[in-house]
C-alpha cells in the first residue's frame, strides 16, 4: 500500500509540475518587484530541482500541510474539510437509497432469470449506466424545478434560511431530492447487476437445492440462506465505495451547485489552483486505497472460508 | 415462458446436430446473438449512428448545402423547421447538422480511444501474465497505482493543463482521446494478465515450448488471441464510457473545443436557464443523441458478452 502511495504522490507531483507556471504565478501580486519574487520562490523553494522540491512537498504532506489555496487563499486543509461533508451527506443518502433499491430488484432479477422482470430491470439499469448524469441533471432542473416548481433549482438549503434542527434537515432533503435522484440511478445499476450474477451463482448451489428439499418456503430459501451468501461479494465492493463517497459526483453536484468537493474541484481547475487540485486528488487516492484494504478485510469477515489461505 | 422453452429446444437441437454442420465458434456467438433481441437492438441503433455521422454531413453538404459552420442570419435560434428539421443555435447554425459532426467526432474519440487503451493493456497485461514473477509484481503495481486516481478529476487536470498550453482545438481532440485512452487501460491489462497467467500453464504452451518459438511470438500469436473475447467485451463497453467521458468533458469545456462540435459541448448551453426552458432544441437532441448511442453500445455489449460466454449454455 506504501509503494502505491509513494507512486501516486510522484505522478501527482508530476503533472504539476507539467502544468506552465509554478506556485507563486497563481498567488502573486502582479506588481511585486523582481526582488521579492526572487526572494519569496527561494522562501518557497521553488529555486531549486523538481526532486527538492517533491521532497519538500512530501514532508509538508506529511505533516498534513497541503499549502495554500491560490483561489481560497486558505490553507488546502481548511477549504477541503468545509466543502467535503456536504459532499458526503449527499452521497451517503444516496448510497443508503441505492443499496435499499438494488439489491431486491438484484434478487428478484435473479430468481427470475429471462422472465418480463428481469429484461425490464436489465433495460432499467443500461439506462442508468448509459445516461450522462449532466444531461439527466439538466433534464431534471427542466422538468421538476423549473417547469413545475415543484423542486429548487439548485443550492442546499434556502438562501438565508436560518433554521435549525429538523426544519434545517428538512430544508436540506427538499433541496437534494433532484441530485439525489441522478446519484441514485447512475448507481443503483451497477450494483443491481453486481447482485444479480452473484445471486445467480449462488441459487444453482448444491445446499440450496437441499433447502428446498427440506421443505423450506421460497422465500426462506431464497431470502434467509441464498441472499446471504450472494451478498459475500457484494458487501466487499461497500469498501471501494469509500472514495466515492467523499470525491462527491463533480458534474451533478456542480449542476445542482451543491456546495460540495465536485464543484470547487471545478473551479480549482478553472483557476489553476494546483495546490487545492493536488491536496484533493492525494486525498482521493488515499481513501481509494484505504477502501481497497477495508473491502479485502470485510471479505475476510463476511466469509470465514476466505480466511484460511 | 414460451419462447424460453422454444429457445431451450432449438439449443439442444444445436448441441446434437450431425457432423456435417459442427458450427465454428464464431458462428456459435453470431447465433447466439441473433436470439438476444435487447442487443440487436442495440446493434441497429449503433449502425444508425454511425451510418448518420458518416454520410449525414456529406449529404447536408452536397443536397442541402449546409454546413456545421453556414451561418442563417434570417434564422438565428430559430425553433425546428421544415427548413432547419431541428432548429438553429445563437448565431443561426443548424443543429441537425452540427449533430451530425458532433456524431463524428465522439465517436471517433470514443473508437480511438478505445483502441489505445486495448493496445496498451493487451501488451501489458499480456508481458505481466506470460513473464510473472518480478516482472509481473512491478506491472501489477503500476496498474495499482493507475487504479486509485480518481479518473475524472485527473482527466480534468490533465485536460486544464492542455488548456494551459493553449492546444489548437484542431489538434487537442487527438489530445483528449490520448488523456482518456492512457488512463483507461488498467481494467483490462488486469482481466488479459489473470488469464494468461492460467493459459500458459495449458498444454499447447508446452508445444509452443518444444517448437522453440520466440516469447514474443508465443505471446502475441498464442496467448493473447485466446483471450480475444473479454478484450472485445470489455473494448465494446469501453467505447461507451469513453463517449460519456468526453461529452462529460467537453461539458464543463474542457473536451473538444469549438469551432468543433461534440455532442457534450452542445449540450452546454443549457446552463443558461432562458435556453434550458425555452429553447430546447439546442440541447436535448445532443444528449438525447449521447444517450442513445451510449446505450446501444451498451445493449450490444451485454449481448456480446452472454454470447462469447462458453459457461452460460441455456
Amino acid at each position: 500500500m506504501i509503494p502505491v502511495l509513494i507512486g501516486v504522490s510522484i505522478i501527482i507531483f508530476l503533472i504539476f509540475q507539467a502544468a506552465p507556471g509554478d506556485a507563486l504565478t497563481g498567488m502573486m501580486d502582479p506588481k511585486m518587484s523582481y526582488e521579492t519574487k526572487q526572494k519569496l520562490r527561494k522562501q518557497l523553494h521553488l529555486d531549486e530541482p523538481g526532486i527538492i522540491q517533491y521532497k519538500y512537498w512530501v514532508q509538508n504532506v506529511l505533516k498534513g500541510d497541503f499549502g495554500e489555496s491560490f483561489y481560497f487563499k486558505q490553507p488546502v486543509g481548511k477549504v477541503m474539510n468545509t466543502y467535503i461533508w456536504n459532499s458526503f451527506y449527499l452521497s451517503l443518502a444516496s448510497f443508503i437509497l441505492s443499496v435499499l433499491i438494488a439489491i431486491p430488484i438484484g434478487v428478484i432479477s435473479a430468481t427470475r432469470q429471462y422472465s418480463f422482470m428481469d429484461y425490464f430491470f436489465t433495460v432499467f439499469a443500461l439506462i442508468g449506466i448509459s445516461m450522462p448524469s449532466f444531461f439527466f441533471g439538466l433534464l431534471l432542473i427542466k422538468w421538476f424545478a423549473v417547469d413545475i416548481k415543484l423542486f429548487p433549482v439548485s443550492g442546499m438549503m434556502t438562501a438565508g434560511s436560518t433554521a435549525v434542527g429538523f426544519a434545517k434537515f428538512k430544508d436540506v432533503m427538499y433541496h437534494m431530492t433532484l441530485p439525489l435522484i441522478v446519484l441514485t440511478l447512475g448507481s443503483v445499476a451497477g450494483l443491481m447487476r453486481y447482485t444479480r450474477s452473484s445471486m445467480l451463482e449462488v441459487i444453482r448451489q448444491d445446499y440450496v437445492r437441499t433447502a428446498r428439499a427440506k421443505g423450506l418456503r421460497e422465500k426462506v430459501v431464497i431470502y434467509k440462506h441464498a441472499l446471504r451468501n450472494a451478498l459475500i461479494p457484494v458487501v466487499t465492493i461497500f469498501g471501494m465505495w469509500l472514495p466515492g463517497l467523499f470525491s462527491g459526483a463533480m458534474i451533478t453536484e456542480a449542476i445542482f451547485n451543491w456546495p460540495g468537493i465536485g464543484p470547487i474541484e471545478l473551479l480549482a481547475v478553472n483557476n489553476r489552483d494546483y495546490p487545492l487540485l493536488m491536496g484533493i486528488n492525494m486525498l482521493l487516492a488515499f481513501l481509494t486505497l484505504l477502501g481497497n484494504l477495508i473491502a479485502d478485510v470485510t471479505y475476510a469477515l463476511v466469509d470465514p472460508r476466505i480466511r484460511l489461505k | 415462458m414460451a419462447e424460453l422453452k422454444k429457445n431451450t429446444n432449438k439449443n439442444v437441437e444445436l448441441k446434437g446436430a450431425k457432423k456435417e454442420d459442427i458450427m465454428s465458434p464464431w458462428k456459435v456467438v453470431k447465433h447466439r446473438l441473433r436470439r438476444n433481441k435487447l442487443a440487436m437492438v442495440g446493434l441497429y441503433t449503433l449502425l444508425f449512428m454511425i451510418i448518420l455521422a458518416i454520410f449525414g454531413p456529406i449529404v447536408q453538404k452536397y443536397v442541402f448545402g449546409i454546413t456545421m459552420e453556414k451561418i442563417d442570419l434570417y434564422n438565428i435560434s430559430a425553433p425546428p423547421s421544415l427548413k432547419h428539421p431541428l432548429g438553429t443555435d445563437e448565431v443561426g447554425r443548424d443543429i441537425l447538422t452540427r449533430l451530425m459532426y458532433g456524431g463524428r467526432i465522439s465517436l471517433t474519440v470514443g473508437i480511438v480511444a478505445v483502441s489505445i487503451s486495448v493496445v496498451i493493456g493487451s501488451i501489458i497485461g499480456g508481458i505481466s501474465g506470460y513473464y510473472g514473477g518480478v516482472v509481473d509484481g512491478i506491472i501489477m503495481r503500476l496498474v495499482d497505482i493507475f487504479m486509485c486516481f480518481p479518473f475524472f478529476p485527473l482527466l480534468l487536470m490533465l485536460a486544464a493543463v492542455l488548456s494551459d498550453y493553449k492546444v489548437d482545438p484542431k489538434y487537442r481532440i487527438y489530445f483528449v482521446m490520448i488523456i482518456i485512452g492512457i488512463l483507461s487501460w488498467t481494467g483490462l491489462a488486469r482481466i488479459v494478465r489473470g488469464q494468461i497467467l492460467s493459459l500458459r500453464e495449458q498444454e499447447f504452451m508446452q508445444a509452443a515450448e518444444a517448437l522453440g518459438l520466440r516469447d514474443r511470438r508465443k505471446i502475441f500469436r498464442h496467448l493473447l488471441p485466446n483471450t480475444f473475447a473479454s478484450i472485445i467485451v470489455s473494448a465494446t463497453l469501453g467505447i461507451g464510457s469513453a463517449i460519456l467521458s468526453e461529452s462529460a468533458l467537453s461539458y464543463l469545456g474542457l473536451g473538444v473545443t469549438p469551432p468543433y462540435p461534440s455532442w457534450g459541448q452542445m449540450v452546454q448551453v443549457a446552463t443558461d436557464y432562458y435556453v434550458m426552458q425555452y429553447e430546447y432544441w439546442k440541447w436535448i437532441p445532443p444528449g438525447v443523441c449521447i444517450f442513445l448511442t451510449v446505450m446501444a453500445i451498451n445493449l450490444f455489449g451485454d449481448g456480446l458478452r452472454d454470447a462469447l460466454d462458453p459457461k452460460l449454455k441455456r
